[in-house]
């Protein structure tokens, strides 16, 4: 082998109760090249740089430096051999500046009083050589999260660290944005510095990686060169058999309107301005809208504003009709409005509570459920669940006396779909419905959306995953910086013109 | 027995167990280290309690008194509770207490009230001191263990001053019920009987455990009780399912504080103590509460068990030998016996998890004999 | 006129130092309720080292031995608390409890001890220093100078240092912050938690000698130190966790603490004929209507009160 390894990690398992996280994983990395790691969620290419970075230690394997087996006990350690990780949820103190944030950990000092000066002066060097722009002195809370991931990497540069790891770093990011963190990782190659890039995407892999390692399930499947590969073969490689990338589905036939939303304007809970701004949009019977964007640009605030979780600072709302603009949570819930939240655990699913109590959750003050004295009918609810677990298969360990917190990502949700769906709703928000999950359960997701669409309800998607923003819906609205900014035929469109708007460089006048 | 083991109830019983065993060691060894001689004799004073008396008929009358103040103890505890299945910890407890006190004594002496309305009003007054936490939560974010302390401080101070009006002039004690009040005292429909006449003991004992047994109704089978532990498990699934979080943090804490000042009443409608307006802490009943809350598991029913434990204890402590040690030995016991309960859920995932290390293992030598088998 | 600043800077000086200890735990990532507890603790160290030093010893000495004394039991006691909450995980708010239940039943059962001990007949918890207090006080006219005024200002100043100048300072504040992220960059956690809680068991036993050394010549242990460590963290939020903002919030806090000492001697104040009682209350009131106006945008420590696990990431 003429190029010589930077990092070889060989052999390498690591087990967690009742979960082989990593079954004899090798994984070889050469000075100056660019090295993807594929797979799917939960194929263990976390858990592997965890414990490359320190923050695991495996059960057999070892790990070599420059041909030189190495330990790696913490995070100090991986530093020490040069070694840089930007984790998918950035590692920065928001309320402080970017500056403290990059040095933090290896701070200069004299006599433990910090001595920014020579920092700052380090900082502004790296960032001038290698592209990074960002105010040193800005709070982290302030800046836009493409400046704090260039904090991130600046981070890992400060450090002189030559073996660099990115974790899903373009998943928070627009097309542009992406384009712009490929050139940096380039530049970082040509410097020398052997780059480790975490993806499930692959045209990404393919753009600008050298080499490529797929894991499945725990498991090595292979290395192979990008030049010599195929999206397809990589594909099959990851998910281990050929999946259908499109979401088959018929011609909409959109009906009435089902929701209209006139002006609407949401206040931002960290800053004083509007994080929506006088958005109006309307979804039909029978249709998919999807609000597609870069995470951040007011979607949160939008679906909280719909459905009630924070109030409107403008504007109105109305559902088949009637005005809820100052409707009840519980009133829009129980008028017609299903919400399958962003994120399950925060509010979706009481954690402690049995599967059967959260399948109720949004109807246990029914009368098939409760008294006239305000006693719960047991006997009622166990039959309810018994039915919808049956009817959604809804895996999980004891039935519907298991605890949520002990179900699966995919079983939990497909939960939450059961509860929202079986509410026979007019609209159902569907608010990142497949984040975090695999393949499988991403299809049966998809399918279902679709299956309400064509059964005449409103489906309202919001998104971040590009793909899913291409396939599943009938129309997309673009969402930026907390206005709608274009309006796009999924069937007509592209991934890079999509992108401009997202980005914010291109936008119409829309009236959705 | 791995099943048995493996039962969120039998393990709380085990942590609780565990908390009372090292609390008592460890006030055993604080005895050691001021007075190694008379520390066995103190302890088990303390453990004693009524049984230091030889007599039968002094150990029923005390085991009586005892219970009275058992009562209060217990309605406390459940209110204390109550709060904290809602995800709230109320310390203001102790200060509902005072104001029921207040509420009942001035009813009772000023106004000439019987039992009854003197207790309901001791619950109203415990009921709205206790929703002023809740509605500064609500609207105002504030923190419910610090307004709760707050509070206890403004209800002393204030008890202080209202029942200054109805005390003796010659000490700081308020009038006996017995000769001011008679008709405010709680009937005790025979049950003196049992305690070789200690008419202390009133209906209040069986008063505060059929409280016991509705709240547990009330949590479990209700749909009340679903939204709340809802609430107080992720407050947040509860707002986004349209639960009313403003109104069940109020209405929550208006219930806690209702037990706390009924508790105040059960103990001070029988007479058995006064008030002292120059009380200058806030009395304990309310923080023995606390103790007995955690210790009981957070189970109403254990809760009736552990109530009676701390007071147990609290009343051994006057047993002990006063030329070596104070009573306070009892305080100190039982708030070790608090800060062990801290590392209650510590003891439980240690428990499951030796279990399944314990499991994980005989899988492997089951696995290992499948093998085994197998080359044979 | 003088005898309410002198008060209200005493008070002021108790809250302030309680309170900055607070903010040590708090900027770490532990809420640490069993501020009570510690002032407690802190304040029978001080009181028995005043006790036990010699008559003989130079003024200056005394004073620093009892600062000593009371800073070195604070700080132990604080570490129940990090036992509690840093390495097991307990709930920071039944520890805290239990911590003040403790910290006034053992002094109460100490101190009986001692004095049964010294003499049958006393069966009283309190300690008598009228000697000793004499070193920390100076009369500059009619105004009594106390040493602890001084040592605030110490507190307050080193507080600000450590928080905002050094390495400690961004480290701490960090960990409060965003653990993880401090974990990352090889900061540990459980160390710099550890270190934020010890800090604030120095200033809280501080705190608490120099509240029993406020007014009085002795102290009754069986009382504790009356709800002063949670007004000090009504302080601190109203300080919105941030030194130079605390010293103010405190003295605020200490001018209506001082009132109810005090508000005999002013004449419009006993004209208005309201009982003293109600001065008692004020410090109380006055927080509760603090926290309900400031407590809505409050800029606390992210991560503070929840236990931090290396294995959750």
């Amino acid at each position: 082998m003429d190029i010589p390894y930077a990092i070889e990690m060989l052999h390498i398992t690591k087990r967690f109760p009742g979960i082989v996280a990593n079954d004899d994983i090798t994984l070889q990395l050469r000075k100056g090249e660019i090295h993807a790691l594929l797979g799917e969620n939960g194929a263990g290419k976390s858990t592997l740089m965890s414990v490359l970075f320190g923050l695991y230690q495996p059960e057999e394997g070892e790990i070599r430096k420059d041909g030189q087996v190495v330990s790696i006990k913490d995070p100090n350690d991986a530093n020490a051999l040069g070694i840089g990780m930007v984790h998918q949820h950035f590692k920065l103190v928001e309320c402080f500046t970017v500056l403290d944030n990059i040095i933090m950990g290896v701070e200069p000092q004299k006599f433990g009083f910090l001595q920014k000066k020579e920092a700052r002066e380090k900082v502004l060097a790296l960032s001038e050589r290698y592209g990074l722009h960002v105010d040193p002195d800005a709070l982290v809370e302030d800046i836009t999260v493409g400046m704090q991931q260039r904090t991130e990497i600046l981070k890992m540069l400060y450090r002189d660290n030559d073996i660099l790891i990115f974790d899903e770093p373009t998943a928070v990011l627009t097309p542009q944005e992406i384009d712009e963190l490929m050139e940096i990782m380039r530049n970082l190659a040509a410097e020398g510095k052997s780059i480790l890039f975490i993806s499930h995407k692959l045209a990404e892999i393919m753009a600008v990686a050298d080499r490529c390692t797929v894991l499945r399930k725990g498991k090595c499947i292979g290395t192979v060169n990008t030049a010599e590969t195929t999206p397809e073969q990589l594909s099959a490689m990851m998910v281990g058999r050929n999946v259908n990338f499109h979401v088959s589905k018929g011609e909409a036939h959109p009906g009435e309107v089902v929701l209209s939303v006139e002006n609407m304007s949401v206040q931002s809970r960290v800053h004083r301005n509007d994080a929506v701004k006088n958005v109006s949009l309307q979804v039909r019977r029978g249709e998919i809208v999807c609000i597609a964007g870069i995470d951040g640009n007011g979607q949160t605030e939008f679906v909280y504003g719909l459905t009630g979780l924070e109030p409107l600072s403008g504007g109105s709302i109305s559902l088949c009709g009637k005005d809820i603009t100052h409707a009840s949570i519980r009133y829009r819930n129980t008028h017609g409005m299903s919400h399958i939240p962003e994120d399950r655990h925060k509010h979706g699913l009481v954690l402690d509570y049995t599967l059967e109590d959260n399948l109720v959750l949004q109807r246990y003050f029914e009368p098939e459920f409760t008294n006239g004295a305000g006693f719960l009918k047991r006997r009622n609810i166990r039959a309810y669940a018994e039915r919808l677990i049956e009817q959604y298969d809804v895996r999980s360990g004891q039935g519907s006396v298991t605890t949520a917190r002990s179900m699966s990502g995919g079983n939990q949700q497909k939960a939450i779909i059961a509860r929202e769906i079986d509410k026979d709703p007019e609209l159902l928000v569907a608010v990142q419905p497949t984040r975090g999950l695999d393949v499988g359960a991403i299809e049966y997701i998809h399918k279902q959306l679709v299956a309400q669409r064509d059964a005449g309800r409103a489906v309202l998607l919001v998104s971040l995953e590009l793909d899913e923003v291409m396939d599943v819906p009938d129309r997309i609205l673009v969402m930026y910086e907390g206005e709608i900014v274009g309006e796009l035929d999924p069937r007509t469109t592209t991934q890079e013109e999509l992108g401009l708007y997202m980005a914010g460089a291109k936008r119409d006048e829309v009236k959705a | 027995m791995r099943k048995l083991l493996s039962r969120s109830a039998v393990q709380s019983l085990i942590a609780s167990l565990l908390c009372v065993l090292m609390g008592l060691f460890l006030g055993y060894v604080v005895l050691l280290f001021i007075n190694p001689a008379g520390a066995w004799g103190a302890i088990s004073a303390v453990m004693k309690n009524f049984l230091n008396y030889s007599r039968t008929n002094l150990q029923l009358k005390n085991l009586g008194n005892t219970l009275v103040k058992t009562a209060p103890l217990l309605m406390c505890a459940l209110s204390v509770l109550f709060a904290y299945k809602a995800g709230l910890f109320n310390i203001g407890a102790a200060g509902q207490y005072v104001v029921g006190v207040c509420a009942c004594l001035y009813a009772a002496l000023n106004w000439g009230w019987s039992w009854l309305p003197c207790l309901l009003f001791a619950m109203l007054a415990g009921a709205l001191w206790g929703s002023v936490p809740g509605l500064l939560l609500a609207y105002c974010n504030v923190n419910v263990v610090i307004s709760g302390i707050m509070l206890n401080w403004i209800g002393l101070y204030g008890t202080n001053l209202l029942l200054a009006s109805v005390k003796e002039t010659t000490s700081p004690y308020t009038f006996h019920l017995s000769t001011n009040a008679p008709q405010a005292i709680l009937p005790t429909a025979g049950l003196e009987k049992f305690f070789a006449g200690n008419t202390r003991v009133t209906i209040a004992i069986p008063l505060a455990i059929l409280t016991a047994v509705i709240i547990a109704l009330v949590l479990d089978k209700t749909r009340f009780g679903y939204e709340l532990k809802a609430t107080g498990n992720n407050k947040n699934a509860a707002k986004y399912c349209g639960m009313a979080e403003k109104r069940n943090i109020i209405l929550t804490l208006f219930i806690s504080g209702a037990l706390a000042g009924a508790g105040a009443a059960l103990l001070y409608l029988t007479d058995f103590e006064q008030w002292a307006c120059t009380a200058s802490s806030v009395p304990g009943m309310g923080f023995n509460g606390i103790a007995a809350t955690f210790l009981g598991g957070l189970n109403p029913y254990g809760t009736i068990l552990a109530s009676y434990f701390v007071q147990h204890i609290t009343s051994g402590g006057a047993f002990v030998d006063k030329t070596l040690y104070c009573s306070q030995i009892s305080d100190l016991i039982s708030s070790l016996i608090i800060y062990l309960c801290g590392f209650v859920l510590f003891i439980k995932t240690s428990i499951t998890a030796g279990l399944r290390r314990s499991e994980e293992k005989e899988r492997q030598r089951l696995a290992a004999a499948g093998k085994g088998g197998e080359e044979k | 006129m003088t005898l309410l600043v002198q008060y209200t800077l005493i008070f002021a000086s108790v809250l302030m130092l309680v309170a900055l200890g607070g903010c040590f735990a708090e900027h770490s990532g532990v809420i640490n309720l069993g501020l009570e507890g510690i002032m407690v603790i802190g304040a029978l160290g001080g009181a028995l080292m005043m006790r036990y030093a010699p008559a003989t010893l130079p003024p200056l000495v005394l004073v620093l031995l009892v600062l000593l004394a009371a800073a070195v039991m604070g700080t132990a006691y604080s570490a129940l608390l990090g036992v509690a909450c840093i390495n097991f995980k307990a709930d920071q708010t039944i520890v805290g409890t239990a911590m003040n239940m403790l910290g006034t039943a053992g002094a109460t059962v100490l101190v009986k001890a001692i004095n049964t001990a010294a003499n049958p007949d006393d069966v009283s918890s309190t300690i008598q220093y009228i000697e000793p207090k004499k070193s920390f006080i100076h009369y500059i006219g009619s105004f009594e100078f106390n040493w602890f005024m001084v040592v605030a200002v110490i507190a307050l100043i080193v507080a600000y240092v450590l928080l905002y100048k050094t390495r400690f300072g961004l480290r701490l504040m960090a960990c409060g912050d965003h653990p993880q992220a401090a974990d990352c960059v090889g900061i540990n956690v459980y160390r710099m938690r550890w270190a934020g809680v010890l800090i604030s068991g120095v200033f809280g036993g501080l705190g608490g000698i120099c509240y029993i050394l406020a007014g009085v010549s002795e102290w009754k242990f069986e009382n504790g130190v009356a709800g002063f460590g949670f007004l000090a963290l009504a302080v601190m939020i109203f300080g919105q966790w941030k030194p130079q903002r605390i010293a103010l919030a405190a003295l605020l806090f200490g001018l209506f603490r001082a009132l109810s000492n005090v508000y005999i001697g002013f004449n419009f104040l006993v004209a208005l004929n309201i009982p003293g009682t109600v001065y008692n209350m004020m410090p109380y009131i006055i927080s509760l209507l603090v926290l309900a106006f400031t407590s809505k945008s409050s800029r606390a420590p992210k991560a503070e009160g929840i236990p931090y696990d290396k294995a959750v990431r």
